[in-house]
Protein backbone atom coordinates (compact mmCIF):
# COMPACT_ATOMS: atom_id res chain seq x y z
CA UNK A 1 0.00 0.00 0.00
CA UNK A 2 1.36 3.53 -0.90
CA UNK A 3 1.60 6.56 1.33
CA UNK A 4 -1.68 9.05 0.41
CA UNK A 5 -0.90 11.61 2.17
CA UNK A 6 2.52 12.52 4.59
CA UNK A 7 2.64 15.36 6.68
CA UNK A 8 6.45 16.09 8.07
CA UNK A 9 6.94 18.34 11.41
CA UNK A 10 3.71 20.20 10.58
CA UNK A 11 4.46 23.52 13.08
CA UNK A 12 1.75 26.23 13.29
CA UNK A 13 1.32 29.01 15.98
CA UNK A 14 -0.40 31.95 16.28
CA UNK A 15 1.49 34.80 18.01
CA UNK A 16 2.82 32.84 20.83
CA UNK A 17 0.68 30.50 21.36
CA UNK A 18 1.89 26.85 19.10
CA UNK A 19 -1.46 24.90 17.77
CA UNK A 20 0.17 22.53 15.91
CA UNK A 21 3.72 21.49 17.38
CA UNK A 22 5.64 19.29 14.76
CA UNK A 23 3.26 16.62 13.83
CA UNK A 24 4.77 14.04 11.76
CA UNK A 25 2.12 11.05 10.41
CA UNK A 26 1.63 8.87 7.01
CA UNK A 27 -1.65 7.61 5.73
CA UNK A 28 -1.74 4.61 3.70
CA UNK A 29 -3.89 4.22 0.75
CA UNK A 30 -7.42 2.83 1.75
CA UNK A 31 -7.06 3.77 5.24
CA UNK A 32 -9.40 5.48 7.50
CA UNK A 33 -7.29 7.50 9.99
CA UNK A 34 -9.23 8.83 13.25
CA UNK A 35 -7.63 11.97 14.74
CA UNK A 36 -9.14 12.57 18.39
CA UNK A 37 -8.07 14.88 21.41
CA UNK A 38 -9.55 17.29 23.84
CA UNK A 39 -10.89 20.22 22.68
CA UNK A 40 -8.35 22.87 21.90
CA UNK A 41 -5.48 20.30 21.01
CA UNK A 42 -5.17 21.78 17.61
CA UNK A 43 -6.71 19.13 15.36
CA UNK A 44 -8.65 21.70 13.42
CA UNK A 45 -5.73 23.94 12.85
CA UNK A 46 -3.93 20.80 11.78
CA UNK A 47 -6.52 19.80 8.83
CA UNK A 48 -6.35 23.60 8.17
CA UNK A 49 -2.72 23.50 7.37
CA UNK A 50 -2.32 20.33 5.77
CA UNK A 51 -5.47 21.79 3.06
CA UNK A 52 -3.91 25.15 2.23
CA UNK A 53 -6.31 27.07 4.24
CA UNK A 54 -3.72 27.78 6.52
CA UNK A 55 -0.01 28.34 5.96
CA UNK A 56 2.02 26.42 8.64
CA UNK A 57 4.82 27.87 9.90
CA UNK A 58 7.30 25.10 9.43
CA UNK A 59 6.89 21.74 8.33
CA UNK A 60 6.26 19.56 4.59
CA UNK A 61 2.95 17.91 3.59
CA UNK A 62 2.88 15.84 0.52
CA UNK A 63 0.22 14.23 -1.18
CA UNK A 64 1.57 10.88 -3.09
CA UNK A 65 5.20 12.03 -2.77
CA UNK A 66 4.11 15.80 -4.21
CA UNK A 67 4.81 18.50 -2.16
CA UNK A 68 1.80 20.69 -1.91
CA UNK A 69 2.20 22.94 1.04
CA UNK A 70 1.35 26.09 0.44
CA UNK A 71 -0.89 25.13 -1.90
CA UNK A 72 -4.31 26.77 -2.24
CA UNK A 73 -7.77 24.78 -1.04
CA UNK A 74 -8.98 25.28 -5.08
CA UNK A 75 -5.86 23.60 -6.16
CA UNK A 76 -5.93 20.79 -3.83
CA UNK A 77 -9.23 19.84 -4.71
CA UNK A 78 -8.67 19.09 -7.80
CA UNK A 79 -5.38 16.92 -7.24
CA UNK A 80 -8.50 14.74 -5.44
CA UNK A 81 -8.32 15.96 -1.79
CA UNK A 82 -11.71 16.97 -0.71
CA UNK A 83 -12.70 17.78 2.87
CA UNK A 84 -15.89 18.90 5.58
CA UNK A 85 -15.83 21.38 8.17
CA UNK A 86 -16.10 21.43 11.88
CA UNK A 87 -19.74 23.43 11.40
CA UNK A 88 -22.21 22.95 9.01
CA UNK A 89 -20.58 24.51 5.25
CA UNK A 90 -23.36 24.26 2.59
CA UNK A 91 -24.93 26.71 0.16
CA UNK A 92 -28.70 26.98 1.70
CA UNK A 93 -30.17 29.04 -1.05
CA UNK A 94 -29.02 26.03 -3.75
CA UNK A 95 -31.39 22.89 -4.03
CA UNK A 96 -29.74 19.80 -2.66
CA UNK A 97 -28.79 18.64 -6.42
CA UNK A 98 -27.20 22.29 -7.07
CA UNK A 99 -24.97 21.86 -3.86
CA UNK A 100 -23.62 18.42 -5.16
CA UNK A 101 -23.08 19.65 -8.82
CA UNK A 102 -21.31 22.50 -7.72
CA UNK A 103 -19.33 20.78 -5.12
CA UNK A 104 -18.33 18.88 -8.60
CA UNK A 105 -18.66 21.15 -11.55
CA UNK A 106 -14.76 22.79 -11.29
CA UNK A 107 -13.12 19.42 -11.43
CA UNK A 108 -14.96 19.51 -15.41
CA UNK A 109 -13.46 20.89 -18.52
CA UNK A 110 -12.11 24.15 -18.11
CA UNK A 111 -13.11 27.92 -17.24
CA UNK A 112 -14.48 28.71 -20.93
CA UNK A 113 -16.53 24.95 -21.71
CA UNK A 114 -17.99 25.65 -18.17
CA UNK A 115 -19.57 29.17 -19.77
CA UNK A 116 -20.56 27.61 -23.00
CA UNK A 117 -21.40 23.88 -21.64
CA UNK A 118 -24.51 22.61 -20.19
CA UNK A 119 -25.75 24.23 -17.30
CA UNK A 120 -25.60 20.97 -14.93
CA UNK A 121 -21.80 20.48 -16.49
CA UNK A 122 -23.22 16.70 -17.12
CA UNK A 123 -23.12 16.15 -13.11
CA UNK A 124 -27.25 15.73 -12.72
CA UNK A 125 -27.07 12.25 -12.89
CA UNK A 126 -23.77 11.96 -10.50
CA UNK A 127 -25.90 14.15 -8.58
CA UNK A 128 -28.29 11.97 -8.40
CA UNK A 129 -26.85 8.69 -7.63
CA UNK A 130 -24.82 10.68 -4.86
CA UNK A 131 -28.45 11.91 -3.07
CA UNK A 132 -29.65 8.01 -3.34
CA UNK A 133 -26.29 6.79 -1.82
CA UNK A 134 -26.83 9.21 0.87
CA UNK A 135 -30.58 8.25 1.22
CA UNK A 136 -31.22 12.47 0.41
CA UNK A 137 -32.44 11.41 -3.21
CA UNK A 138 -36.54 12.66 -1.79
CA UNK A 139 -34.76 15.94 -1.39
CA UNK A 140 -33.07 16.36 -4.63
CA UNK A 141 -35.15 19.90 -5.63
CA UNK A 142 -35.40 21.30 -2.14
CA UNK A 143 -34.03 24.06 -1.06
CA UNK A 144 -30.35 22.51 1.25
CA UNK A 145 -31.80 25.14 3.94
CA UNK A 146 -34.88 23.75 4.68
CA UNK A 147 -33.13 20.07 5.32
CA UNK A 148 -33.15 18.91 8.68
CA UNK A 149 -29.76 18.91 10.78
CA UNK A 150 -28.84 15.39 10.02
CA UNK A 151 -30.26 15.98 6.13
CA UNK A 152 -27.87 18.93 5.78
CA UNK A 153 -25.23 17.01 7.39
CA UNK A 154 -25.36 13.79 5.06
CA UNK A 155 -25.68 16.74 2.13
CA UNK A 156 -22.49 18.06 3.45
CA UNK A 157 -20.63 14.89 3.08
CA UNK A 158 -21.72 13.56 -0.10
CA UNK A 159 -20.25 17.19 -1.14
CA UNK A 160 -17.29 15.72 -0.13
CA UNK A 161 -17.25 12.72 -2.69
CA UNK A 162 -18.85 14.08 -5.51
CA UNK A 163 -15.78 14.24 -6.99
CA UNK A 164 -14.42 11.26 -6.37
CA UNK A 165 -11.30 12.60 -4.42
CA UNK A 166 -8.52 10.08 -3.47
CA UNK A 167 -8.38 11.36 0.09
CA UNK A 168 -11.06 13.21 2.33
CA UNK A 169 -10.20 14.95 5.25
CA UNK A 170 -13.54 15.10 7.73
CA UNK A 171 -13.30 17.29 10.40
CA UNK A 172 -16.23 16.17 13.29
CA UNK A 173 -18.96 14.10 10.48
CA UNK A 174 -20.72 13.00 13.60
CA UNK A 175 -20.96 16.49 15.42
CA UNK A 176 -24.93 16.93 16.49
CA UNK A 177 -25.64 14.15 14.63
CA UNK A 178 -28.65 12.42 16.08
CA UNK A 179 -28.46 8.28 16.99
CA UNK A 180 -30.35 7.26 13.73
CA UNK A 181 -28.61 9.40 11.37
CA UNK A 182 -25.33 8.16 13.28
CA UNK A 183 -25.43 4.74 11.63
CA UNK A 184 -26.42 5.55 8.64
CA UNK A 185 -23.43 8.31 8.12
CA UNK A 186 -20.85 5.65 9.69
CA UNK A 187 -22.53 2.91 7.37
CA UNK A 188 -21.91 5.48 4.38
CA UNK A 189 -18.54 6.17 4.91
CA UNK A 190 -17.60 2.61 5.52
CA UNK A 191 -19.07 1.93 2.05
CA UNK A 192 -17.23 4.58 0.07
CA UNK A 193 -13.65 3.79 1.87
CA UNK A 194 -14.63 -0.20 0.59
CA UNK A 195 -16.25 0.31 -2.86
CA UNK A 196 -14.08 3.36 -4.20
CA UNK A 197 -10.97 2.75 -2.43
CA UNK A 198 -11.10 6.71 -0.85
CA UNK A 199 -8.73 7.53 2.15
CA UNK A 200 -9.88 8.89 4.73
CA UNK A 201 -8.53 11.12 7.91
CA UNK A 202 -11.17 12.13 10.22
CA UNK A 203 -11.64 14.25 13.38
CA UNK A 204 -14.03 13.17 15.56
CA UNK A 205 -15.42 14.02 19.72
CA UNK A 206 -17.42 10.85 19.32
CA UNK A 207 -15.81 8.00 20.82
CA UNK A 208 -17.79 5.02 19.93
CA UNK A 209 -18.31 6.72 16.12
CA UNK A 210 -14.57 7.41 15.72
CA UNK A 211 -13.81 3.61 17.12
CA UNK A 212 -15.88 1.60 15.03
CA UNK A 213 -15.11 3.59 11.77
CA UNK A 214 -11.48 3.59 12.27
CA UNK A 215 -8.36 1.50 11.41
CA UNK A 216 -5.55 3.58 13.06
CA UNK A 217 -6.10 6.09 15.95
CA UNK A 218 -4.00 8.98 16.83
CA UNK A 219 -4.41 11.13 19.50
CA UNK A 220 -3.00 14.88 19.65
CA UNK A 221 -3.11 17.03 23.16
CA UNK A 222 -1.94 20.19 23.30
CA UNK A 223 -0.18 20.75 19.60
CA UNK A 224 1.82 17.05 19.60
CA UNK A 225 1.19 13.32 18.67
CA UNK A 226 1.23 11.51 22.22
CA UNK A 227 -0.66 8.24 21.32
CA UNK A 228 -1.28 6.17 18.48
CA UNK A 229 -2.50 2.85 17.21
CA UNK A 230 -5.55 0.23 16.92
CA UNK A 231 -8.37 1.86 18.34
CA UNK A 232 -8.62 -1.09 20.71
CA UNK A 233 -4.71 -0.03 22.15
CA UNK A 234 -5.42 3.44 22.14
CA UNK A 235 -8.63 3.14 24.57
CA UNK A 236 -6.48 1.52 27.05
CA UNK A 237 -3.15 3.88 26.88
CA UNK A 238 -2.59 5.66 30.37
CA UNK A 239 -1.43 8.49 28.55
CA UNK A 240 -4.93 9.27 26.55
CA UNK A 241 -6.69 8.80 29.43
CA UNK A 242 -4.86 11.38 31.52
CA UNK A 243 -5.22 13.74 28.64
CA UNK A 244 -8.61 13.44 28.58
CA UNK A 245 -9.36 13.17 31.85
CA UNK A 246 -6.65 15.24 33.75
CA UNK A 247 -5.28 14.25 36.75
CA UNK B 1 -41.22 27.62 -9.04
CA UNK B 2 -44.10 25.27 -8.91
CA UNK B 3 -46.52 25.51 -12.44
CA UNK B 4 -48.68 28.18 -11.36
CA UNK B 5 -46.25 31.18 -10.33
CA UNK B 6 -44.44 30.19 -13.38
CA UNK B 7 -47.53 30.36 -15.70
CA UNK B 8 -48.18 33.87 -13.91
CA UNK B 9 -44.64 34.94 -14.26
CA UNK B 10 -44.63 33.64 -18.09
CA UNK B 11 -47.90 35.72 -18.91
CA UNK B 12 -46.49 39.23 -17.13
CA UNK B 13 -43.40 38.49 -19.03
CA UNK B 14 -45.49 38.83 -22.20
CA UNK B 15 -47.56 41.56 -21.39
CA UNK B 16 -44.44 43.59 -20.52
CA UNK B 17 -42.95 42.62 -24.05
CA UNK B 18 -46.06 43.85 -25.58
CA UNK B 19 -45.71 47.37 -23.71
CA UNK B 20 -42.11 47.78 -24.61
CA UNK B 21 -42.53 46.84 -28.27
CA UNK B 22 -45.81 49.53 -28.56
CA UNK B 23 -44.98 51.89 -26.01
CA UNK B 24 -42.89 53.98 -28.60
CA UNK B 25 -46.46 54.61 -30.48
CA UNK B 26 -48.51 55.73 -27.65
CA UNK B 27 -45.83 58.24 -26.14
CA UNK B 28 -44.34 61.70 -26.78
CA UNK B 29 -40.57 62.04 -27.55
CA UNK B 30 -40.17 62.74 -23.88
CA UNK B 31 -42.23 59.73 -22.76
CA UNK B 32 -39.46 57.67 -25.17
CA UNK B 33 -36.54 59.35 -23.91
CA UNK B 34 -37.18 58.05 -20.74
CA UNK B 35 -38.37 54.60 -21.72
CA UNK B 36 -34.84 54.46 -23.66
CA UNK B 37 -33.21 55.88 -20.23
CA UNK B 38 -34.72 52.76 -18.21
CA UNK B 39 -33.68 50.39 -21.35
CA UNK B 40 -30.03 51.90 -20.93
CA UNK B 41 -29.71 52.16 -16.97
CA UNK B 42 -31.04 48.40 -16.87
CA UNK B 43 -28.00 46.93 -18.43
CA UNK B 44 -26.31 48.99 -15.91
CA UNK B 45 -28.06 47.52 -12.86
CA UNK B 46 -27.90 44.08 -14.55
CA UNK B 47 -24.16 44.10 -14.57
CA UNK B 48 -24.26 45.56 -10.86
CA UNK B 49 -26.65 42.58 -9.84
CA UNK B 50 -24.40 39.82 -11.40
CA UNK B 51 -21.73 41.74 -9.21
CA UNK B 52 -23.81 42.75 -6.21
CA UNK B 53 -26.57 40.03 -6.93
CA UNK B 54 -24.66 37.05 -7.35
CA UNK B 55 -21.06 36.99 -6.65
CA UNK B 56 -22.26 39.12 -3.59
CA UNK B 57 -19.33 42.10 -4.25
CA UNK B 58 -20.56 45.26 -3.20
CA UNK B 59 -19.86 48.07 -5.75
CA UNK B 60 -20.17 51.64 -5.60
CA UNK B 61 -18.38 52.28 -9.00
CA UNK B 62 -20.91 51.23 -11.21
CA UNK B 63 -21.60 55.20 -12.69
CA UNK B 64 -17.72 55.06 -13.21
CA UNK B 65 -17.90 52.76 -15.55
CA UNK B 66 -20.89 54.34 -17.67
CA UNK B 67 -18.99 57.34 -17.47
CA UNK B 68 -15.96 55.44 -18.87
CA UNK B 69 -17.88 53.99 -21.49
CA UNK B 70 -20.28 56.68 -22.72
CA UNK B 71 -16.88 59.30 -22.74
CA UNK B 72 -14.85 56.76 -24.92
CA UNK B 73 -17.70 56.40 -27.23
CA UNK B 74 -18.47 60.27 -27.28
CA UNK B 75 -14.70 60.89 -27.84
CA UNK B 76 -14.12 59.24 -30.57
CA UNK B 77 -17.35 59.13 -32.99
CA UNK B 78 -16.96 62.27 -32.54
CA UNK B 79 -13.85 62.47 -33.95
CA UNK B 80 -15.26 60.01 -36.83
CA UNK B 81 -15.26 56.60 -35.56
CA UNK B 82 -17.61 54.00 -36.16
CA UNK B 83 -20.21 52.98 -33.63
CA UNK B 84 -19.78 50.08 -33.37
CA UNK B 85 -15.72 50.12 -32.79
CA UNK B 86 -16.35 52.31 -29.85
CA UNK B 87 -18.96 50.33 -28.82
CA UNK B 88 -16.66 47.44 -28.19
CA UNK B 89 -13.71 49.46 -26.83
CA UNK B 90 -16.14 50.51 -24.57
CA UNK B 91 -17.43 47.37 -23.18
CA UNK B 92 -13.92 45.77 -23.34
CA UNK B 93 -11.99 49.13 -21.67
CA UNK B 94 -14.45 48.51 -18.52
CA UNK B 95 -14.49 44.98 -18.53
CA UNK B 96 -10.29 45.17 -17.88
CA UNK B 97 -10.82 48.22 -15.77
CA UNK B 98 -13.14 46.41 -13.84
CA UNK B 99 -11.06 42.94 -13.28
CA UNK B 100 -8.41 45.53 -12.17
CA UNK B 101 -10.91 47.08 -9.56
CA UNK B 102 -11.53 43.35 -8.60
CA UNK B 103 -8.29 43.42 -6.94
CA UNK B 104 -9.24 44.77 -3.60
CA UNK B 105 -12.21 42.65 -3.45
CA UNK B 106 -9.84 39.96 -2.75
CA UNK B 107 -8.41 41.69 0.45
CA UNK B 108 -11.36 43.61 1.83
CA UNK B 109 -14.95 43.26 2.03
CA UNK B 110 -18.58 45.19 2.62
CA UNK B 111 -18.19 48.31 3.35
CA UNK B 112 -14.55 48.06 3.09
CA UNK B 113 -14.79 47.19 -0.16
CA UNK B 114 -17.74 50.14 -0.93
CA UNK B 115 -15.30 52.48 -0.12
CA UNK B 116 -12.69 51.15 -2.33
CA UNK B 117 -15.17 51.17 -4.67
CA UNK B 118 -16.90 54.39 -3.74
CA UNK B 119 -12.83 55.85 -3.95
CA UNK B 120 -12.62 54.72 -7.48
CA UNK B 121 -15.67 56.24 -8.97
CA UNK B 122 -14.84 59.74 -7.20
CA UNK B 123 -11.23 59.27 -8.85
CA UNK B 124 -12.84 58.59 -12.33
CA UNK B 125 -15.45 61.96 -11.91
CA UNK B 126 -12.37 64.31 -11.29
CA UNK B 127 -10.79 62.86 -14.38
CA UNK B 128 -13.59 63.83 -16.16
CA UNK B 129 -14.01 66.95 -14.43
CA UNK B 130 -10.32 68.22 -14.15
CA UNK B 131 -8.75 66.51 -17.68
CA UNK B 132 -10.30 69.45 -20.15
CA UNK B 133 -7.60 68.32 -23.10
CA UNK B 134 -9.18 64.99 -22.82
CA UNK B 135 -12.66 65.21 -21.65
CA UNK B 136 -13.91 68.67 -21.99
CA UNK B 137 -13.92 69.01 -18.49
CA UNK B 138 -17.24 70.77 -17.26
CA UNK B 139 -18.27 71.94 -20.88
CA UNK B 140 -18.68 68.36 -21.82
CA UNK B 141 -18.45 67.10 -25.68
CA UNK B 142 -21.94 67.62 -27.67
CA UNK B 143 -23.08 66.84 -30.87
CA UNK B 144 -22.50 62.68 -30.06
CA UNK B 145 -23.92 61.30 -33.01
CA UNK B 146 -26.42 58.15 -33.61
CA UNK B 147 -24.88 55.36 -35.63
CA UNK B 148 -26.94 53.77 -38.54
CA UNK B 149 -27.29 50.05 -38.38
CA UNK B 150 -27.24 48.23 -42.27
CA UNK B 151 -27.90 51.74 -43.31
CA UNK B 152 -30.92 52.43 -41.77
CA UNK B 153 -30.43 55.49 -39.27
CA UNK B 154 -31.44 55.29 -35.49
CA UNK B 155 -31.40 59.24 -35.25
CA UNK B 156 -34.90 59.39 -34.50
CA UNK B 157 -36.45 58.70 -30.77
CA UNK B 158 -39.08 55.94 -31.67
CA UNK B 159 -35.86 54.52 -33.92
CA UNK B 160 -33.15 55.17 -31.06
CA UNK B 161 -35.53 53.70 -28.42
CA UNK B 162 -35.93 49.92 -30.50
CA UNK B 163 -32.50 49.89 -30.78
CA UNK B 164 -31.44 50.11 -26.46
CA UNK B 165 -34.50 47.82 -26.18
CA UNK B 166 -32.83 45.35 -28.87
CA UNK B 167 -29.01 45.97 -26.59
CA UNK B 168 -31.27 45.24 -23.73
CA UNK B 169 -32.61 41.87 -25.17
CA UNK B 170 -29.31 40.18 -25.76
CA UNK B 171 -27.54 41.44 -22.95
CA UNK B 172 -30.69 39.61 -20.75
CA UNK B 173 -30.36 36.68 -22.61
CA UNK B 174 -26.77 36.85 -22.37
CA UNK B 175 -27.05 37.01 -18.40
CA UNK B 176 -30.05 34.45 -18.15
CA UNK B 177 -27.46 31.79 -19.69
CA UNK B 178 -24.72 33.20 -17.66
CA UNK B 179 -26.61 32.94 -14.28
CA UNK B 180 -27.91 29.33 -15.53
CA UNK B 181 -24.14 28.42 -16.21
CA UNK B 182 -22.00 26.54 -13.82
CA UNK B 183 -20.55 30.33 -13.23
CA UNK B 184 -23.86 31.58 -12.03
CA UNK B 185 -23.66 28.81 -9.55
CA UNK B 186 -20.23 29.52 -8.48
CA UNK B 187 -20.90 33.31 -8.30
CA UNK B 188 -23.59 31.90 -5.95
CA UNK B 189 -21.16 30.03 -4.13
CA UNK B 190 -19.11 32.97 -3.84
CA UNK B 191 -21.63 35.20 -1.97
CA UNK B 192 -23.11 32.45 -0.04
CA UNK B 193 -20.10 30.89 1.44
CA UNK B 194 -16.57 31.62 -0.11
CA UNK B 195 -15.04 29.23 2.59
CA UNK B 196 -16.42 26.14 1.35
CA UNK B 197 -16.63 27.02 -2.23
CA UNK B 198 -12.70 27.40 -1.86
CA UNK B 199 -12.61 23.71 -0.62
CA UNK B 200 -14.48 22.52 -3.28
CA UNK B 201 -11.98 23.47 -6.23
CA UNK B 202 -14.38 27.40 -7.27
CA UNK B 203 -11.47 29.53 -7.64
CA UNK B 204 -12.50 31.82 -5.88
CA UNK B 205 -9.74 34.63 -6.73
CA UNK B 206 -10.85 33.85 -10.36
CA UNK B 207 -14.41 34.21 -10.14
CA UNK B 208 -14.79 37.02 -7.79
CA UNK B 209 -12.34 39.26 -10.60
CA UNK B 210 -14.40 37.96 -13.32
CA UNK B 211 -17.84 39.41 -11.43
CA UNK B 212 -16.32 42.08 -10.94
CA UNK B 213 -14.95 42.74 -14.93
CA UNK B 214 -18.53 40.80 -16.25
CA UNK B 215 -20.07 43.39 -14.37
CA UNK B 216 -18.27 46.61 -14.94
CA UNK B 217 -18.02 45.40 -18.78
CA UNK B 218 -21.69 45.87 -19.01
CA UNK B 219 -21.72 49.24 -17.24
CA UNK B 220 -19.58 50.23 -20.24
CA UNK B 221 -21.63 49.09 -22.76
CA UNK B 222 -24.55 51.05 -21.24
CA UNK B 223 -22.63 53.91 -21.24
CA UNK B 224 -21.68 53.31 -24.92
CA UNK B 225 -25.65 53.99 -25.09
CA UNK B 226 -25.83 56.64 -22.94
CA UNK B 227 -23.97 59.42 -24.68
CA UNK B 228 -25.60 58.48 -28.18
CA UNK B 229 -28.99 58.62 -26.65
CA UNK B 230 -28.79 61.89 -24.72
CA UNK B 231 -26.09 62.83 -27.27
CA UNK B 232 -24.16 65.14 -24.89
CA UNK B 233 -21.84 64.02 -22.43
CA UNK B 234 -20.62 66.02 -19.36
CA UNK B 235 -18.69 64.34 -15.60
CA UNK B 236 -22.19 65.24 -13.40
CA UNK B 237 -24.17 62.49 -14.46
CA UNK B 238 -21.61 60.09 -13.55
CA UNK B 239 -20.16 60.82 -9.86
CA UNK B 240 -21.34 58.99 -7.03
CA UNK B 241 -25.28 59.87 -7.34
CA UNK B 242 -25.71 57.65 -10.06
CA UNK B 243 -23.80 54.50 -8.10
CA UNK B 244 -26.24 54.84 -5.51
CA UNK B 245 -29.08 55.09 -7.63
CA UNK B 246 -28.04 51.70 -9.54
CA UNK B 247 -27.44 50.35 -6.16
CA UNK B 248 -30.96 50.87 -5.11
CA UNK B 249 -32.34 49.82 -8.58
CA UNK B 250 -30.56 46.56 -7.74
CA UNK B 251 -31.72 46.24 -4.32
CA UNK B 252 -35.17 48.05 -4.24
CA UNK B 253 -35.81 45.09 -6.77
CA UNK B 254 -34.40 42.46 -4.93
CA UNK B 255 -30.59 41.72 -5.20
CA UNK B 256 -29.98 38.54 -6.60
CA UNK B 257 -33.02 38.20 -8.36
CA UNK B 258 -32.92 38.14 -12.22
CA UNK B 259 -35.39 40.52 -13.18
CA UNK B 260 -34.71 42.88 -10.22
CA UNK B 261 -33.07 44.83 -12.57
CA UNK B 262 -35.77 45.54 -14.39
CA UNK B 263 -38.19 46.53 -11.65
CA UNK B 264 -35.26 48.91 -9.75
CA UNK B 265 -34.89 50.75 -13.19
CA UNK B 266 -38.43 51.34 -13.07
CA UNK B 267 -38.65 52.46 -9.86
CA UNK B 268 -35.30 54.79 -10.02
CA UNK B 269 -36.33 55.98 -13.71
CA UNK B 270 -40.34 56.03 -14.24
CA UNK B 271 -41.37 56.70 -10.76
CA UNK B 272 -39.87 59.98 -10.41
CA UNK B 273 -41.60 61.05 -13.59
CA UNK B 274 -44.65 59.68 -12.81
CA UNK B 275 -44.94 61.74 -9.45
CA UNK B 276 -44.33 64.61 -11.28
CA UNK B 277 -47.73 65.88 -11.06
CA UNK B 278 -47.14 66.73 -6.92
CA UNK B 279 -44.59 69.15 -8.04
CA UNK B 280 -42.22 70.47 -5.50
CA UNK B 281 -42.97 67.67 -3.29
CA UNK B 282 -42.10 64.42 -5.83
CA UNK B 283 -38.75 63.93 -4.74
CA UNK B 284 -39.86 64.18 -1.21
CA UNK B 285 -42.96 60.97 -1.59
CA UNK B 286 -40.45 58.52 -3.84
CA UNK B 287 -37.41 58.98 -0.76
CA UNK B 288 -40.81 57.67 1.29
CA UNK B 289 -41.80 55.38 -0.97
CA UNK B 290 -38.48 53.77 -0.96
CA UNK B 291 -37.84 53.62 2.59
CA UNK B 292 -41.48 52.07 3.23
CA UNK B 293 -40.14 49.67 0.76
CA UNK B 294 -37.22 48.44 2.12
CA UNK B 295 -38.87 48.51 5.73
CA UNK B 296 -41.63 46.28 4.51
CA UNK B 297 -39.29 44.28 2.62
CA UNK B 298 -35.51 44.11 2.64
CA UNK B 299 -35.17 41.93 -0.08
CA UNK B 300 -36.63 43.72 -2.65
CA UNK B 301 -40.07 44.03 -4.66
CA UNK B 302 -39.17 40.44 -6.23
CA UNK B 303 -37.89 38.98 -2.82
CA UNK B 304 -41.67 39.88 -1.44
CA UNK B 305 -43.19 38.59 -4.58
CA UNK B 306 -41.55 35.08 -3.99
CA UNK B 307 -42.34 35.07 -0.09
CA UNK B 308 -46.05 35.49 -1.62
CA UNK B 309 -46.20 32.36 -4.13
CA UNK B 310 -43.51 30.01 -2.25
CA UNK B 311 -45.37 27.19 -0.74
CA UNK B 312 -46.26 27.61 3.48
CA UNK B 313 -43.41 26.47 5.66
CA UNK B 314 -40.60 26.70 2.91
CA UNK B 315 -37.83 28.68 5.49
CA UNK B 316 -34.93 31.28 3.27
CA UNK B 317 -35.80 34.32 1.58
CA UNK B 318 -33.48 34.55 -1.58
CA UNK B 319 -31.99 38.35 0.03
CA UNK B 320 -28.32 38.29 0.32
CA UNK B 321 -28.68 40.04 4.15
CA UNK B 322 -29.61 36.34 5.29
CA UNK B 323 -27.46 34.51 3.85
CA UNK B 324 -24.15 34.57 6.01
CA UNK B 325 -23.65 31.55 6.99
CA UNK B 326 -19.54 31.60 7.00
CA UNK B 327 -19.31 30.84 10.96
CA UNK B 328 -16.21 30.69 13.07
CA UNK B 329 -14.12 28.85 10.73
CA UNK B 330 -14.41 31.87 8.50
CA UNK B 331 -11.44 33.00 10.66
CA UNK B 332 -9.32 31.03 8.89
CA UNK B 333 -10.61 32.36 5.21
CA UNK B 334 -9.06 35.76 5.21
CA UNK B 335 -5.37 33.81 5.36
CA UNK B 336 -6.41 31.59 2.86
CA UNK B 337 -7.37 33.82 0.30
CA UNK B 338 -4.53 34.84 -0.53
Amino acid sequence: MSTVLAVRDLKKSFGGIVAVDGVSFDVTEGEILGIIGPNGSGKSTLFNCILGQLRPSAGDVRIDGRSVTGLRPCDLNRLGVSRTFQLLQIFPQLTARENLILAGQEHKGSMFSRLVGPSDAGLSEPADRMLEFFRLDHLADEQAGSLSYGQQKLLDAAMAFISGPRLALLDEPAGGVNLTMLTSLRDRLKAINVERGATFVVIEHNMEFVMALCDRILVLAEGRIIAGGRPADVRRDPKVIEAYLGH
Amino acid sequence: MRPGPRRLAGIILMLAAAFLLAAPFAFKPYGIFILSMWAVMTIAAIGLNLTLGYAGQISLAQAAFVGIGAYITALLTTKGWPFWSTYLLGGVSCFAIGWVLGYPALRVQHHYLAFVTLAFNTLVYLIFRNEEWLTGGIYGISNVPRPDVAGWSMNGPREFYYFCLAHLALVSLATWWLIRSPWGRAFVALRENPMRALSLGVDTRRYTLMAFALGAGLGGISGALYAPLVQFVDPTPFALGLSLNLLLMVVVGGSGFFFAPFLGAMVAVLLPEWLRFTEGFYLMGYALLVVVLMVVCPSGLLGLAARLVRPAGRPGARSTAETSVAGPDAAVQSEGAR
